[in-house]
């Protein structure tokens, strides 16, 4: 026994010996969005300019309260999420920095980015119908709303209310038609149910085209990789609410940090990721819309047909998604 | 100090023992309360949750979903406590006391769910089974739309079967390292006494195994509360859905701890409770070691056996590796590269060295317990096995709030002196992993630790004393031989469980260090479940390493027990 124990404490030595830290002038970034999105771009902008990023991922959450927490001593030069609430929630925390930068206000449509700047989307995932071509007939579907009609008792698939997209789908919803309405509309889809909700939305479109329901609501690009793995699945998207609102969108997106020791090369990313060049790469890596108007959509995105989107400023995702919950927790959609 | 003072009408043999005693007694405190002091620190930053009462979160829940919350999480709890003493102990009796067909294998092959995470055993079944899955759609195939029955997968029972299929291991092992132990002696006794097999199980064995057996049900019921993955696939909701949704969906991370904090304080009441019911017996082991007697199990009785075994092995093992080796083989080619080495070697070496950290911590712990039997030791030992009942991620947020403070402090006074101090000293290094990974599973590596010990009878080490042996002799010869089962189980959990751990991994690693429970975690994060089949399978792989470990150090510390305890 007394050999051998000298071993694990070599082992632990040179463990603790790996360097924790990054080269000083590496731009640190702390991502929700995951390392394959992310790092194919993060590569390219070192190749052309030289500049190294040095990232870890986790949920949105942890990373907000680590920022908090480091407070001024944070590492953490840029957040990046996968949603607007959690970015709006990141500014109200008071953790991001405002950027007053012409390129970004030229290339990002004002909805998608914080009316203070501490905020910006770069990508668009739009959440909206997929239906069965077998059994939806035309005219059945028009809008979120309508879904909660007594016709379609029976017929619909959900993702959980615990997914902070639909968090956002309802909050949206909310600012539109007020707290009253959308609690109807919400306890209507509950009422319609064919199965208890599900834990993601590849499951939920793969009941519709098992004919377990008939429609369910999605993001497009998760339909992009179904139809992409199986192209025989007879399933459709519809873009609702075309003669109102249009389509609820999200973003991913990304804000400078209050306390960001590299803020203006973190200012310089952030403006390279919305520029045309990267936001080719930015979107279609994972079948998203960009954000820069001036960039079409991927080909094979781009198929699935042009729509009319929400231009409600998506900080209200954020401010409302509290109230979004609770509404979601009264109609009892789990 | 109880156990200083010598006892009373003290003759020299028993002086002598007191004095072994009043050495290794020295210094248990010094070591627990620092140990405890570890794992209390992050919780009392989880409790500081309460300095800000939050009414309205709180009434919201409370009016809405808390009280379902409620009954969910206790069914749950009902349940998979209820399943995995069945198939843990039930199995644990037959693959260490009877003789069956396939035996030898089922014996370790009985241990592999455990390198299988919960959730992955979870998004499988669903796969399969659920309306949209390839059973069900054979099914209709044959009988048309509505012509079959099937059960809900998405329910009650099919998160109770899964969560039971994935903890079973932890009372299955700690059961049969109790079972290994207990000697031919003690049953041989209560056979020739008149007991059949059946009552020498119920009345003489499984009285005994109590300790390792509630031990192993009490981290498989921890590992229940604390989990989110598995119920988050089947969308059912518990207590930690409602902390979630506190943090995430209602932004208000206070809530979230008010939350957690209930949750450990029910866990802490719990464990005190059975310590209290199991009361003042012990457990020593009264007679000498070897192999038991197995019972030759025939006919029925023997294909029964082989039957239930493969039938759990199946379930729990063969058919979620058989999906995800069908998910990795349409993937493999474009996704392994260098990298997976990288990642297996990183999740290798925490797993290892958490081990060794960890185990060695709960050693300390066990023997201050034995060796100081006063009120402060125990509450320490109490609170040092706490940090598993919570949630990973809040979990995790506790260490890294503490953390960061430690960092903040050493900044400013560097700044002080007038250093440049940029970066944090400690988040973000692996130390910081290693101390996260003790806080969350000394209760993990507790149990088997402490089961084994209890059993050692206190006239051993009294015994090698009077012999002239040292203190240290003592421990590696008598202690360390006689504890190295509970060693190897604890070792081996830790490993498995480290390498699977999500959160802390997530939240405190080095920049761009990954390991396979991170690889997984990215792939899954936005549902591409297929994808992470490939790192799942390695991890798997990986956690086959300790198992074997194990497996062979057991069959060769049979025999050095045997030894001495003879000596």
């Amino acid at each position: 026994m007394t050999k051998i124990s000298a071993w694990p404490l070599l082992i632990m030595a040179a463990i603790l010996c790996i360097p924790a830290s990054q080269a000083a002038d590496d731009i640190v970034v702390y991502s929700a969005r995951k390392e394959h999105l992310i790092k194919p771009l993060f590569d390219a902008y070192t190749e052309k300019t030289g500049v190294n990023i040095t990232y870890i991922t986790d949920k949105a959450g942890p990373l907000l309260a680590r920022i908090k927490a480091e407070g001024a001593n944070t590492p953490a030069d840029m957040l990046m999420t996968v949603d607007a609430g959690n970015l709006w929630q990141a500014a109200n925390e008071d953790i991001l920095a405002s950027v007053d930068s012409p390129v970004l206000d030229k290339h990002i449509p004002a909805h998608l980015r914080d009316p203070d700047n501490r905020w910006f989307g770069l990508s668009i995932r739009a959440r909206t119908i997929v239906y069965s071509t077998e059994r939806v007939k035309d005219g059945e579907l028009v809008s979120y709303e309508g879904l909660a009609d007594p016709s379609w008792k029976g017929r619909l698939c959900l993702r959980t209310s615990k997914k902070v997209y639909n968090q956002s789908l309802v909050a949206m919803m909310i600012a539109r038609l007020g707290e009253e309405k959308t609690e109807q509309i919400v306890r209507g889809w509950v009422d319609n149910l064919a199965t208890p909700p599900f834990s993601n939305d590849t499951k939920a479109m793969q009941a519709v085209a098992a004919g377990q329901c008939d429609a369910t609501i999605v993001n497009t690009y998760y339909y992009g990789r179904l139809l992409r793995k199986e192209p025989d699945t007879k399933l459709a998207i519809f873009w609702p609410n075309q003669s109102g609102n249009g389509v609820h969108v999200n973003i991913s997106g990304a804000g400078v940090t209050k306390h960001a020791r590299h803020s203006e090369a973190a200012i310089k990313l952030l403006e390279w990721l919305s520029s045309t060049e990267a936001q080719n790469m930015y979107a279609s890596l994972n079948m998203e819309y960009p954000v820069n108007t001036a960039v079409a959509a991927d080909p094979y995105v781009a198929g699935w047909g042009d729509f009319v989107s929400d231009t409600t400023n998506l900080g209200k995702a954020g401010e409302l998604q509290a109230r979004a919950v609770m509404l979601m927790d009264r109609a009892g959609y789990k | 100090m109880a156990a200083a003072q010598p006892s009373g009408g003290a003759g020299a043999a028993q002086a002598s023992a007191s004095s072994a005693r009043n050495f290794l007694a020295y210094r248990w405190q010094l070591i627990s309360l620092p140990i405890a002091g570890l794992v209390l620190v992050p919780l009392l930053v989880i409790f500081s949750g309460w300095l800000n009462p939050e009414t309205e979160t709180w009434r919201h829940l409370a009016e809405t979903v808390l009280g379902e919350l409620i009954v969910n999480t206790l069914v749950l709890l009902l349940g998979v406590g209820a399943g995995v003493l069945m198939l843990g102990v039930g199995l644990a009796w037959l693959t260490s006391m009877c003789r069956f067909p396939g035996r030898r294998f089922f014996d370790w092959a009985l241990m592999l769910p455990l390198a299988l995470p919960a959730y992955v055993l979870a998004f499988v079944f669903i796969g399969l089974f659920d309306f949209s899955g390839p059973v069900q759609g054979t099914l209709r195939e044959w009988f048309g739309p509505r012509g079959y029955w099937f059960p809900e997968v998405r329910s009650t029972g099919g998160v109770i079967l899964v969560m039971v299929l994935v903890l079973y291991p932890y009372v299955y092992m700690l059961a049969r390292t109790a079972f290994l132990t207990q000697g031919r002696g003690t049953l041989d006794a209560a056979r020739m006494l008149g007991l059949g097999p059946w009552g020498a199980f119920f009345r003489v064995a499984l009285p005994m195994a109590r300790p390792a057996i509630a031990a192993g049900t009490a981290l498989a019921l921890m590992e229940t509360l604390a989990d989110f993955g598995t119920v988050a696939v089947f969308n059912y909701d518990t207590f930690t859905t409602a902390i979630y949704k506190a943090w995430f969906g209602l932004f208000n991370l206070q809530a979230a701890a008010q939350l957690a904090s209930l949750l450990l304080l029910f866990v802490a009441m719990t464990l005190l409770l059975e310590r209290r019911a199991r009361g003042r017996s012990r457990y020593a082991e009264g007679s000498r070691g070897g192999q038991p007697h197995r019972i030759h199990l025939t006919g029925w009785h023997a294909g029964l056996a082989t039957g239930a075994a493969t039938l759990v092995f199946s379930a729990a093992f063969l058919l979620p590796m058989l999906q995800l080796l069908a998910w990795a083989w349409d993937i493999v080619r474009a996704e392994l590269d260098a990298r997976y080495l990288d990642l297996l070697l990183n999740t290798l070496m925490l797993g290892i060295s958490a081990a060794f950290v960890t185990v060695t911590g709960a050693l300390l712990l066990a023997f201050a317990r034995r060796y100081q039997r006063d009120a402060l030791t125990g509450a320490a030992v109490n609170i040092a096995t706490l940090g598993y009942a919570l949630p990973g991620s809040v979990l995790a947020v506790g260490i890294m709030l503490t953390l960061t403070g430690v960092d903040n402090f050493l900044q400013s006074v560097a700044r002080g002196f007038g250093f440049d101090a940029s970066g944090p000293v400690l988040t973000g290094t692996i130390a910081a992993l290693l101390l996260a990974y003790l806080v969350r599973f000394l209760a993990v590596a507790f149990g088997p630790i402490d089961s084994t010990l209890g059993r050692i009878r206190d006239s051993l080490p009294e015994a090698a004393r009077i012999l002239g042996a040292t203190p240290r002799e003592v421990l590696t010869r008598v202690f360390l031989p006689l504890l190295s089962p509970g060693i190897l189980t604890a070792i081996l959990l830790v490993t498995v469980d480290v390498m699977k751990e999500m959160p802390a991994t997530l939240l405190l690693r080095p920049f761009g260090w990954d390991t396979l429970a991170v690889r997984i975690y990215e792939l899954t994060s936005e549902g591409e479940w297929e994808r992470a089949a490939l790192p799942a399978i390695t991890l798997v792989m990986a956690g086959l390493l300790p198992v074997l470990l194990l497996v062979i150090r057991s069959a060769r510390s049979a025999n050095v027990a045997g030894r001495a305890e003879r000596t």
